[in-house]
């Protein structure tokens, strides 16, 4: 099968204009996997299907993965020309910075009629909190169905263009998105049955709050 | 008088008649999530026109735990039993496709033995989902408890196999990176090369039972036909997918372990019905018994685990794999991505139950909803795994 950086070639000849980038990935299984824009997802990807050499008929798996914000430490190096005329001295200023992050959904192809594979590919949302839309690649390969939603459901990347988008592991009145690596889950109080210490702090804040009773001290309360 | 869309989504458990002029009397009908036919906690909301099938949309996620996030947190080691408890009737092959997955991730090698311990074990997974596929399948056709307890017959045997070597019957968390957990005695293996031995026979009496029995052909030869283009275009992979006729059969294509040391052929269907894919599990069964009887007898003496592999404090350095097997339903597969900590920054499984379901609905159209209830049945699903 091609290498990943020989489907790029042929790629950018074919869609000119589209961004296409080779991903390395440098652990011992070395798949290496296709970064595509999102503007030319569909078209390349009903491309890499009927390729006759590529013939990636097959989409096996489709997952998100969450690549939340990071904080990204750079360490510029300036000549400083020292002033008595010696050598410049070199200054050293670290500066921080925030990478933000993105929702990347990734593609295993594989082709039956080839016997050959995997080629993979990624899409990026611009970030992960308004741009969180991409093209859905449902009408290419019927088995990103259910996993498009899966992904949908658990990291809220909306597919445009899926004809049933829906949430399909969590109920229909669920918010948030369990599988960012951002997400809190809702304070669940309940599993102590004797709360003490910490828990009962943590419990106390789900008491109902007493209501006033008429003579002035708090009804049901006990001495 | 249109009282509402027919097509659209009700939500809730409910019948509900729908009149318009264009669809006749059309009843919606909510099939489980607590109901035999439906092997677990599973709802198909079902839209009828008299008996017909016209619109059938699953609903699951009733045993939703979240199974990818209790993954990234814990360690890989540590993911290695909640493997377990995906496909709970192929808890070996699923052990097998994570190994598998975290060794491509290490560059991690397993000795020999172990790889025909794998083998060996995973055929005999094979073996007891496919028996079990065919009993819980005639079941649904209505051949009332007598199919299915000869298959539960045999299949526990095969779980005293699974007991007696890894402590469990069905959660066996027998599989490690570079290897195995225990070596099986000499005893275990004659007692497992006896059961292989002895499975022709009861597959022959299962077959002279079934295989030609008139009401199973009527009731299931051109039920739910499933067409080549669409299995391959949905992803449909394993014994559905080769009944359509498609030849792809993962240990052929990827050569995992030591597969291709072993002789066997791969059963094709012709017609991609129920009957074929009931037809195409019986045939595999046959191959995995050629597989089993050479594995245990050349199974060679030697470690079980590798002496470099690393089990605790095990973290592998940054980077991605997906490695995927042939487990009994279809391609199991576990895609890692690691930060070089000592849990994986992402965990997928790809269940093949889940995406094997994607064409319930093209399965059951414009049959009834006695036929819905077989096709799903040849689906072969185990709630577990779709829902994770």
């Amino acid at each position: 099968m091609e290498t990943p950086e020989q489907i790029r070639d042929r790629l950018l000849a074919r869609f000119p204009g589209a961004g296409v980038a080779v991903v390395a990935n440098p652990s011992p299984a070395a798949q290496h996997s296709l970064a595509l824009d999102a503007a030319h997802a569909r078209e390349i990807a009903a491309w890499l299907r009927d390729d006759a050499e590529l013939r990636l008929d097959y989409c096996s798996n489709v997952t998100g993965v969450d690549r939340p914000d990071r904080e990204v430490v750079e360490t510029i190096t300036t000549a400083v020309p020292d002033p008595a005329g010696g050598p410049a001295r070199a200054a050293e200023q670290k500066i921080k910075r925030t990478q933000p992050g993105c929702l990347e959904v990734v593609y295993h192809l594989y082709s039956m009629a080839r016997r050959h594979g995997p080629v993979i590919i990624r899409l990026r949302t611009g970030n992960r909190t308004d741009q969180v839309a991409l093209p859905s690649l449902t009408p290419v390969w019927r088995s990103c169905e259910f996993q498009e939603r899966e992904v949908f459901d658990l990291f809220g990347v909306v597919f445009e263009g899926h004809p049933d988008l829906r949430r399909i592991l969590m109920w229909d009145g669920f918010t948030g998105h369990p599988m960012r690596k951002d997400y809190v889950e809702p304070d669940d109080y309940e599993w102590e049955p004797t709360p003490h210490d910490k828990i009962l702090a943590k419990a106390k804040k789900h008491y109902p709050t007493e209501p006033a009773a008429p003579g002035g001290a708090a009804e049901g309360a006990q001495p | 008088m249109i009282t509402s869309d027919p097509l659209s989504p009700a939500p809730g458990a409910r019948v509900r008649p729908v009149h318009d002029e264009f669809h006749g009397d059309l009843l919606e009908v909510s099939m489980g999530p607590h109901h035999p036919s439906t092997h677990g906690v599973f709802r198909m909301m079902v839209t009828l026109d008299g008996e017909t099938v016209v619109r059938l949309k699953p609903v699951f996620g009733y045993l939703h735990r979240n199974h990818e996030k209790l993954g990234e947190n814990t360690t890989y080691l540590g993911s290695m039993p909640y493997t377990d408890r995906l496909d709970y009737l192929c808890s070996m092959t699923n052990n097998w496709a994570y190994a598998l997955a975290v060794e491509k991730l290490a560059g991690q090698a397993v000795p020999e033995r172990a790889e025909y311990l794998r083998v060996i074990l995973a055929e005999l997974t094979r073996l007891l989902n496919h028996t079990c596929l065919a009993g819980f399948l005639l079941q649904d056709c209505g051949a009332s408890g007598t199919p299915l307890m000869y298959a539960f017959r045999e299949r526990e045997k095969i779980l005293d196999l699974f007991e007696s070597l890894s402590g469990s019957r069905m959660m066996c968390n027998y599989q490690r990176f570079g290897g195995c957990r225990v070596d099986p005695p000499p005893a275990w293996l004659e007692a497992a090369g006896r059961l292989v031995d002895g499975y022709g026979a009861f597959l022959d009496e299962y077959e002279a039972l079934l295989t030609g029995n008139e009401i199973l052909m009527a009731r299931t030869q051109g039920v739910g036909r499933l067409s080549a283009d669409l299995a391959v275009s949905a992803g449909v992979t394993g014994p559905m997918l080769r009944a359509a006729g498609v030849a792809y059969d993962i240990r052929k294509v990827d050569a995992y372990g030591i597969y291709p040391r072993f002789d066997f052929r791969v059963p094709l269907g012709d017609h991609g019905d129920t009957y074929d894919r009931y037809m195409i599990r019986v045939l595999e069964m046959r191959e995995s018994i050629k597989i089993l009887q050479r594995a245990l007898h050349e199974i060679p003496a030697g470690p079980i685990m590798d002496p470099k592999a690393k089990l605790r404090g095990f973290r592998p350095k940054p980077g991605e794999a997906y490695g995927r097997i042939e487990g009994p339903k279809g391609e199991i597969g576990f895609y890692l991505i690691s930060d070089g900590g000592p849990n994986p920054c992402r965990y997928r499984v790809r269940a093949p139950s889940f995406v094997n379901l994607t064409i319930l609905e093209d399965l059951c159209l414009g049959h009834t909803v006695a036929d819905a209830v077989i096709i799903l049945g040849s689906i072969d699903i185990v709630l577990g795994e779709v829902d994770r």
